[in-house]
């Protein structure tokens, strides 16, 4: 005769699906493809990611630049806070993401939960950021006559970001907030093999009032993502954080084609303050006179 | 500047102008010694180039020679880099205040030869001297008494507490401002601790080579700044040469593409100065007289061959027939000419190349259905010329709307609301500059947000000035220069 105990030890989980973030739906993979991911350190089946293909990226594209419009238009303030709502959502479910990156990156408990803290505080210390950093990066310019001339940052636009193969929560968020907290959109590459707490993040993202197509979640292969945005006409800017040397030094080249602005890898220490760097690689100057007169 | 450089008055177009003619005021060239030829200027000494070749630098005004200049071959950019790192360790280490007073000196020395730099500059530029006088000339050597004081302040700069220098910087200049070009490169890079090798463009190697006689004068150390004149292909050797440590280049779209490539893969940091297609937006309520004095310095400054030009109009519908009357009537006082006589509004164009690309390109404007308008002038008989031109019923699939003719070429369209305008002056791959000409100041501030360029003038156009950043959105480059931004590219980004 089973007990209670037995009974509920006896239940299935239920098993998350996780799925692409594009437009602000979860869709699957338009291919059809998913590959298997994997705990780092005792190689067990975690999920089946989608296997993102050429076509995801293009359609992540465009909806990235549908959403271009109303978020660099949103108010700084507006979007201050909306990065600190993504702060309240992923602090409600810190465990849940805890567990996720010990298991993606093959590390403690403890470390997992510390990396995921230093994650949410990130998008804090981001939020804050943009309704200030037009008054640290622009100002008013003191020309030799009679004429008011001011510079101003402006988002670059759409961003492709190849978050970093290691630190699949703190790197990605690392990467992903300085880009967005100024008003550009983003489609991401997540970690090839670490990409379920990018595909969880989606999650939050979507809870938190950030409008949808401003950030897009792809998993997949790197290269197979990163080779077409690279190349995309409508792209305007690409951080190569998660390329290596060889891959990032031909993306750069294909990145040449329309002049996009190229964050190129380095060796970050993401546990680190961040610094504006960044921030400012996807951000335009504009310097607007006009004459002064009676 | 520009609107500075156009403001007579505009006589009635049924008065022709022969009745009180011009007397020709031509600007003394006895001012500017000009030798017979010029070595690259490698290590703080003119030498010749390694394999000894040399090419001609011609007047575009009058196709006469002005001088040889040596060729600079991969050789000898080798030679300039060695130079130039050669000199970074002693350069760098200089305290800033030390690296100021050079550049102050610079700034001076330029003052005092600016009239002898102005003719040079009309010469192998075939632009007005009214423009190197009042316009050129001055920009430079505003430009480096700007960068001369932030050289001990650098600190400051939001770059970090202790700014780094890059090394070496290679640096590509064209020939449509080139000294100023020369100062907006040259300028920040020394007052950061970089030291320099620029290629100044083939048609305009003199001033340069001037520059290093400042240089000379002004005791700068040897190296620090080397000059290695020649055509593209020395460019390509010196941005590709593996001890640069910074590449800045100003130039067309394609060859900007060209060299993000080279760079591509490298740790060599990179900013670019590139083309552009400037919509000059004009609506109704504009005070229309001040708006037409700026359409044309938007596009016949420098005779258009300006990055920032404002080649397309876009002029609001309901006062299209009055802006483009008087238009045509002010393009018919433009004097066209000897670009040394003082009266000069439109000079020379740089050179048989850039005249044979603005022919075609207006050949295909008139193949595609636009209609061309020039005022009536005499061009004279030698020299490369191109009078200027307006084309009406452009529309945005046109070549002459959406490449840039780096000439005296208008392209007019019109629009019907502001949300028409921002879109026709945004469908463009290009980000440069952009014009705004109303009375409505939330007009201003609007349009001024929408529009997707890096300068925006409203109720003014092609102005320019050292603390103001320029620089472009999208394929018309990235980075900035002038101002504590122009700082950026030159130092480690903490």
């Amino acid at each position: 005769m089973s007990t209670p105990d037995a009974r509920s030890s006896a239940r299935l989980s239920v098993l998350k699906t996780y799925k692409l973030y594009v437009g602000g739906k979860f869709p699957r993979s338009e291919s059809g493809r998913v590959y298997e991911v994997t705990d780092a350190k005792s190689g067990q089946w975690l999920a089946n990611a989608p296997l993102a293909s050429r076509k995801d990226a293009r359609d992540a594209v465009v909806a990235a630049r549908k959403a271009f419009g109303g978020w660099s238009g949103a108010t700084a303030y507006n979007r201050g806070q909306i990065l600190y709502r993504i702060a309240e959502m992923l602090e409600g479910r810190r465990e849940q993401f805890a567990a996720e990156v010990a298991a993606a990156e093959g590390i403690s408990k403890a470390k997992a939960q510390a990396q995921t803290d230093a994650a949410i505080d990130r998008w804090v210390w981001y939020a804050g950021w943009s309704d200030k950093v037009t008054q640290v990066v622009g100002g008013g310019n003191p020309v030799a006559g009679p004429f008011f001339n001011l510079s101003t940052p402006e988002p670059t636009g759409v961003v492709a970001v190849l978050a970093p193969q290691r630190s699949s929560l703190l790197g990605l968020v690392s990467v992903l907030a300085p880009v967005i907290v100024t008003g550009n959109t983003a489609v991401v590459a997540t970690s090839r093999n670490a990409p379920l707490p990018a595909l969880s993040l989606a999650e939050v993202l979507a809870t938190s009032d950030l409008p949808g197509g401003v950030v897009n979640v792809l998993s997949g292969n790197t290269a197979e993502l990163a080779r077409p945005l690279a190349a995309h006409q409508d792209v305007n800017a690409i951080d190569l954080a998660g390329a290596e040397a060889e891959l990032a030094a031909e993306l750069e080249g294909a990145a040449a084609e329309n002049l996009k602005r190229v964050l190129r890898p380095g060796d970050d220490d993401w546990a680190a303050e961040p610094g504006l760097g960044r921030l400012t690689a996807f951000l335009e100057t504009k310097t607007v006179w006009h004459p002064i007169g009676a | 500047m520009t609107e500075r450089a156009m403001t007579e008055q505009p006589s009635q177009p049924s008065q022709p102008s022969k009745l009180f003619a011009y007397a020709p005021a031509p600007e003394s060239r006895a001012v500017v010694d000009i030798a017979p030829s010029y070595g690259l200027f490698v290590d703080g000494e003119f030498r010749e180039a390694a394999a000894g070749k040399v090419f001609k630098t011609l007047a575009p005004a009058s196709e006469e020679v002005l001088s040889e200049v040596a060729y600079g071959d991969a050789d000898d950019v080798d030679a300039a880099v060695r130079a130039a790192r050669g000199a970074f360790g002693a350069w760098s280490a200089l305290p800033g205040a030390e690296r100021a007073k050079y550049l102050f000196r610079i700034a001076r020395i330029i003052q005092e030869r600016s009239r002898e730099l102005a003719v040079l500059e009309t010469l192998d530029n075939g632009k007005p001297i009214r423009e190197t006088r009042d316009a050129d000339l001055p920009l430079v050597a505003a430009h480096f008494f700007y960068y001369a004081g932030w050289a001990d302040k650098l600190a400051y700069a939001g770059c970090g507490p202790e700014p780094r220098p890059l090394g070496v910087a290679a640096q590509v200049i064209p020939w449509n401002f080139p000294l100023l070009m020369l100062a907006w490169k040259v300028a920040p890079a020394l007052a950061t601790g970089n030291t320099v090798v620029l290629k100044p463009a083939e048609t305009t190697p003199l001033s340069a080579l001037f520059f290093a006689d400042i240089c000379r004068q002004a005791g700068l150390p040897k190296g620090v700044v080397n000059i290695v004149t020649g055509d593209g292909a020395t460019g390509a050797a010196l941005v590709a040469h593996p001890d640069v440590n910074k590449v800045a280049f100003t130039g067309s779209t394609v060859v900007g593409k060209e060299i993000a490539r080279t760079v591509a893969g490298t740790d060599k940091r990179l900013t670019l100065e590139l083309g552009g297609k400037g919509a000059n937006i004009v609506f109704e309520d504009a005070p229309l007289d001040q708006a037409v004095e700026g359409i044309v310095g938007g596009i016949f400054f420098n005779q258009g061959q300006v990055c920032c030009a404002g080649s397309r109009l876009l002029v609001q519908e309901s006062v299209q027939e009055e802006v483009l009357d008087a238009l045509k009537r002010r393009l018919s006082t433009l004097r066209v000419g000897d670009p040394l006589d003082k009266n000069t509004d439109v000079g020379a164009i740089n050179s048989a190349e850039q005249l044979a690309r603005i022919t075609e390109l207006a050949e295909a404007g008139e193949a595609e259905g636009a209609q061309r308008w020039s005022p009536p002038c005499e061009l004279p008989g030698e020299g490369y010329w191109f009078a200027p031109t307006v084309f009406t019923g452009v529309s945005q699939a046109h070549r002459i709307a959406r490449e840039e003719i780096f000439g005296p070429v208008l392209s007019v369209l019109t629009f019907r609301t502001p949300d028409e305008a921002v879109a026709k002056a945004n469908n463009t791959p290009y980000g440069l500059s952009a014009g705004i000409w109303t009375e409505k100041g939330s007009r201003i501030l609007k349009l001024a947000d929408q529009l997707r360029a890096g300068v925006v003038w409203a109720n003014t156009f092609n102005k320019f000035d050292p603390t103001s950043p320029f620089g472009g959105y999208k394929e018309s480059g990235y980075g900035r220069e002038g101002g504590r931004h122009g700082l950026e590219a030159y130092l480690e980004h903490a």
